[in-house]
């Protein structure tokens, strides 16, 4: 693990040290079940609405509920001003999320039923789905939905031949070596995962590494996720 | 960890968290078994009695209960009675046989049409709704008086330890207040003032409600404004 030592990575930090985190509940007057994640600088918060009858009846599924995720970047996240609106990219990480979450919600109890989940990043430093799927399951557990268990993501990145964990805009970027590669990981505590993700170039042996590194890091993800709902509650005591 | 120590004892747990192990619990509402395990599907407080285990959910939408006494509008009318909007996930029915005297066929219009508000009381949760009755002193189609919606996670603090805080209500404005579990209030009183009255009264706990003697406070607050007239 020499080289892990000696590796020094654009804002000084360790390969398995993550950017500082911050959880809040409850944001979102208005919503159901709200919640705000942060790696850093990203910062997204998620609102969810329902559950509530599905709109138009046609799509109403009568064996389960619907989950309908609706990640989207605010024109202001990033520092191009990006276009306000769905975009390819945003299509895709709404769906993703939505797999991500599906395996832990209890859907079946809510048949006929949608259950929104809006997640906005107001800010972007890379990882943003998976500050997005935070917020979200902090949300959702906050509007009171059943759920097996909560989920944690995190993304991994291969920077040159070195795992990183928790990557940023300017790793995302690397170009030194072998490039980057970005993997995104979402998964429960006991282990299981719902969402992997991979761009990029990586072997069989790394990829087992980087889920390990994910495995470590999506407990301290988990303990601020805690920190967070408990908190909330507390106030009201 | 024996049963009678845990009494009573509130904690609260998020989803997935092991709340009790051992064989010595059943897993009630909110909770699920794994394995000798009880487990938490529900963000909420944790409470147990005689080794039942349940969490309480303090957020989120409301959840209908039987027995629960809600105020809801009426969105449609059928040929076996009224469908009612409740503010809950699933939509409430009102049958026919659950309104007292006698209701002709072709005439559920005359009794409550599209719009009315109405209180009613939860019989039942089955497998294809949610069933009320207005069988019951209090509750029928209402004709006069103020609504007010608040947050249903906010009622128990309306309502009171044993309706304390209720009835204070009550008694400094001279109101009848009928208060829906899903988050709706139904105000009456002889002049509109006194229901405004209640309504800022309501306002006042739904703000305050993170504070403990708070049916002290609603008191102080009552004579405050009866010198402010």
């Amino acid at each position: 693990m020499s080289a892990a030592k000696t590796f020094k990575r654009p804002d000084g930090r360790k390969v398995d040290e993550m950017r500082k985190m911050e959880a809040k509940v409850g944001i979102v007057p208005n919503a159901d079940g709200s919640a705000m994640f942060s790696f850093g600088d990203t910062i997204a918060i998620a609102a969810v609405y329902g559950p509530r009858k599905m709109h138009p009846q046609h799509s109403q599924n009568p064996e389960k509920g619907t989950l309908r995720c609706t990640y989207s970047m605010l024109s202001f996240s990033v520092s191009d001003r990006i276009k306000p609106g769905p975009s390819r990219r945003s299509t895709e990480i709404s769906k993703i999320t939505e797999w991500a979450l599906e395996p832990i919600l209890m859907i079946h109890k809510y048949p006929n039923m949608v259950i929104d989940v809006h997640i906005n990043i107001l800010q972007a430093n890379a990882s943003t789905r998976c500050a997005g799927i935070n917020a979200a399951a902090l949300a959702l557990a906050h509007a009171g939905i059943p759920m097996r268990e909560m989920v944690s993501s995190v993304s991994i990145g291969k920077l040159d031949k070195q795992l990183v964990v928790d990557v940023n805009k300017d790793e995302e970027d690397w170009e030194e070596g072998e490039g980057a590669t970005d993997i995104p990981i979402t998964m429960t505590q006991d282990g299981m995962i719902t969402h992997l993700q991979l761009d990029g170039k990586i072997t069989s042996k790394e990829l087992k590494e980087a889920i390990e590194l994910a495995r470590k890091a999506t407990k301290e993800i988990y303990e601020v996720q805690k920190k967070a709902l408990k908190d909330s509650l507390k106030e009201e005591e | 960890m024996t049963k009678s120590e845990t009494h009573a004892d509130r904690k609260i747990v998020i989803p997935g968290e092991v709340i009790f192990k051992g064989e010595d619990y059943l897993p009630g509402e909110g909770t699920e078994k794994r394995g000798d395990e009880i487990v938490a599907i529900r963000y909420g407080l944790a409470e147990e009695s005689n080794g039942l285990v349940k969490v309480i959910s303090l957020s989120g939408v409301y959840q209908p209960r039987r027995g629960n006494v809600v105020i809801g509008k009426v969105e449609n009318l059928t040929f076996y009675g009224w469908v009612i909007d409740i503010d809950s996930p699933e939509g409430a029915f009102l049958p026919l046989q659950e309104v007292p005297g006698f209701v002709p066929k072709d005439g559920l219009a005359e009794i409550m049409d599209i719009g009315d508000m109405v209180a009613a009381k939860i019989i039942g949760i089955g497998g294809r709704g949610i069933d009320l009755t207005i069988k019951l002193r209090g509750l029928g189609k209402i004709e006069d008086g103020l609504i007010i919606k608040i947050n249903s996670n906010k009622v128990p603090r309306v309502i009171g330890k044993e309706g304390s805080m209720i009835n204070l209500i009550k008694e400094e404005s001279g109101c009848n207040v009928t208060v829906g579990q899903n988050g709706l209030i139904w105000i009456k009183g002889n002049k509109i003032e006194d229901e405004l009255l209640v309504k800022k009264a309501i306002m006042f706990i739904t703000e305050k409600s993170f504070t403990s003697g708070l049916t002290e406070e609603v008191k102080e607050w009552f004579e405050k404004e009866k010198k402010l007239k």
